[in-house]
């Protein structure tokens, strides 16, 4: 009869604990994995391409389709024009008040969507949102509502990307570009903010998946008027409310459809901490 | 030359008070000194990339101390080179030009010249990504002499390379820089590297400048 070593033992041992270990980590990782899979096999098996067919050809579907495409795409530039000069500054510089600017920068991403909804309602309720809608154009109820509520909270997360991306990429050939000759500004758009694509690629996606999936403040902020203010999720909605399982489900499925392209774009341009 | 006087500076926790140094027109000053005696420090001050407490920096008699980097004229080689990723290397030799809106046709013959004296003109359609650190030393070389400028300060730009790639480089140093009669203030931590480059040694120490003898050095030397 063989004996083991001490050390062959320990081996033996340390195999049983990796394999715990994995068999741990696999099983607790597995059940997310399953059940988003499940989520997916049970939309398409609830419902055939004749009712998806029918719900996306129909005229409201086609509208919501249109609009969220629409105020998703400029939701997602707005929140890059703040994104990417507040997130280089919050990553590059130090100067009063920065904690607290960062801090109320991320009051969008913990907020219950529901109360930025009714936060922008009563903004525009005071004197100097109905002097906004007095002097631009009428806001609440209204398609701008719908972006106003999408960039409010999409906006957050850019910043949040852009303020890492910048943080990863070194201040150093910045500054040699100043001793170089160029001012502030030309260092920053001739050798940072090249450096800085990836990034803006990736914020300006999940800025525009954040825009996408946005229901709450723009239910309350917009409201769920059909052929009006209504987007994808307001269409889910509003199916749903009226019985029509069938689109709900469709509309579900063409946002699902949506996500995965997002996605897959996402890990094109190397965005692999996920989206937000 | 390089003048610096009574100069005082905080980044974080670490302070320089009343610093003084000085490198005579054409002189290829050696600085060298103990990790974390603010050898880096000093040279950003010089280039303006750091702000002061106090004190004046003079370049050629003219006090730029309140100079924004950009009108310094100073040529600077950073530790890694500081590449500009997104640029190919003929790119970013020819910003310095580009922004002293030299004519484009005038900076290509001038990127293309240096790089040849450099040696490095078969990369100028290459990016950085892929160069070796020799080859990286010698775009930030290029980068930082294509403007001409009457001052260069070196932060430590051999010390990644390997030893034959070193010796390279004191040769292309030595010749592009000395030959253009430029002031130079070059940090480093090797005494074989002072010795070969140096005109006058410099030694930060306790917070002071003190000029030491290279030959001495170079006599003591194993």
């Amino acid at each position: 009869m063989n004996q083991a070593t001490p050390g062959t033992e320990r081996r033996r041992g340390g195999r049983w604990h990796d394999a715990g270990f994995f068999g741990g980590l696999g099983a607790l990782t597995g059940v997310y994995v399953v059940l988003i899979l499940a989520l997916l096999v049970a939309d398409f098996g609830f419902t055939s391409m004749a009712d998806l067919g029918a719900a996306i050809a129909s005229r409201e579907i086609l509208y919501a389709v249109k609009l969220s495409l629409l105020t998703c795409t400029v939701s997602a530039v707005l929140s890059l024009w703040v994104a990417v000069p507040a997130g280089y500054l919050l990553s590059r510089y130090n100067f009063p008040g920065r904690r607290w600017i960062d801090l109320v920068i991320d009051i969008p991403i913990v907020l219950p969507p529901l109360v930025v909804g009714l936060s922008l309602l009563i903004l525009f309720q005071t004197v100097f949102g109905r002097a906004i809608e007095n002097a631009l154009f009428p806001v609440t109820y209204q398609i701008p509502a719908v972006i106003l509520a999408q960039f409010t909270v999409a906006c957050a997360f850019a910043v949040r990307t852009m303020r890492v991306c910048f943080s990863q990429i070194s201040a150093r050939p910045e500054q040699v570009a100043r001793t170089l000759g160029c001012s502030r500004g030309q260092a920053f758009f001739r050798v940072t903010l090249p450096q800085a694509r990836q990034g803006i690629v990736s914020a300006g996606i999940l800025a525009w998946a954040r825009s996408l999936g946005e229901f709450g403040p723009i239910l309350v902020f917009a409201g769920a008027t059909r052929m009006k203010t209504e987007v994808l999720p307001t269409t889910v909605f509003l199916e749903l409310s009226v019985g029509n399982l069938e689109a709900a489900l469709a509309v579900s499925l063409l946002m699902v459809a949506t996500a995965a392209v997002v996605l897959g774009l996402a890990r094109l341009f190397g965005m692999r901490g996920g989206l937000g | 030359m390089i003048e610096v006087r009574d100069l005082s500076l905080r980044a974080g926790a670490f302070t320089l008070e009343g610093v003084d140094l000085s490198v005579a027109q054409g002189e290829y000053a050696v600085l060298v000194g103990r990790t974390g005696t603010g050898k880096t420090c000093l040279l950003d001050a010089v280039c303006g990339l750091r702000p002061l407490r106090g004190g004046v920096v003079r370049l050629r008699g003219v006090d730029v101390t309140a100079l924004d980097p950009a009108d310094r004229g100073i040529g600077y080689v950073p530790q890694d080179g500081a590449m500009f990723a997104a640029m190919t290397v003929g790119d970013q030799i020819a910003l310095p030009l580009r922004v002293r809106r030299v004519a484009a046709s005038e900076a290509r013959e001038q990127v293309v010249g240096i790089a040849r004296e450099l040696g490095i003109d078969a990369l100028l359609e290459r990016r950085p990504r892929g160069l070796s650190g020799g080859e990286r030393q010698r775009v930030a070389l290029a980068r930082a002499l294509v403007f001409q400028p009457a001052v260069l300060c070196l932060d430590e730009p051999l010390s990644a390379l390997d030893e034959e790639t070193r010796e390279e480089m004191y040769e292309v140093i030595l010749h592009s820089v000395r030959d253009r009669g430029a002031t130079a203030l070059h940090v480093t931590h090797s005494p074989s590297e002072a010795r070969r480059l140096g005109s006058i040694g410099l030694r930060l120490e306790g917070g002071q400048v003190h000029p030491f003898s290279l030959k001495a050095e170079a006599r003591s030397a194993p």
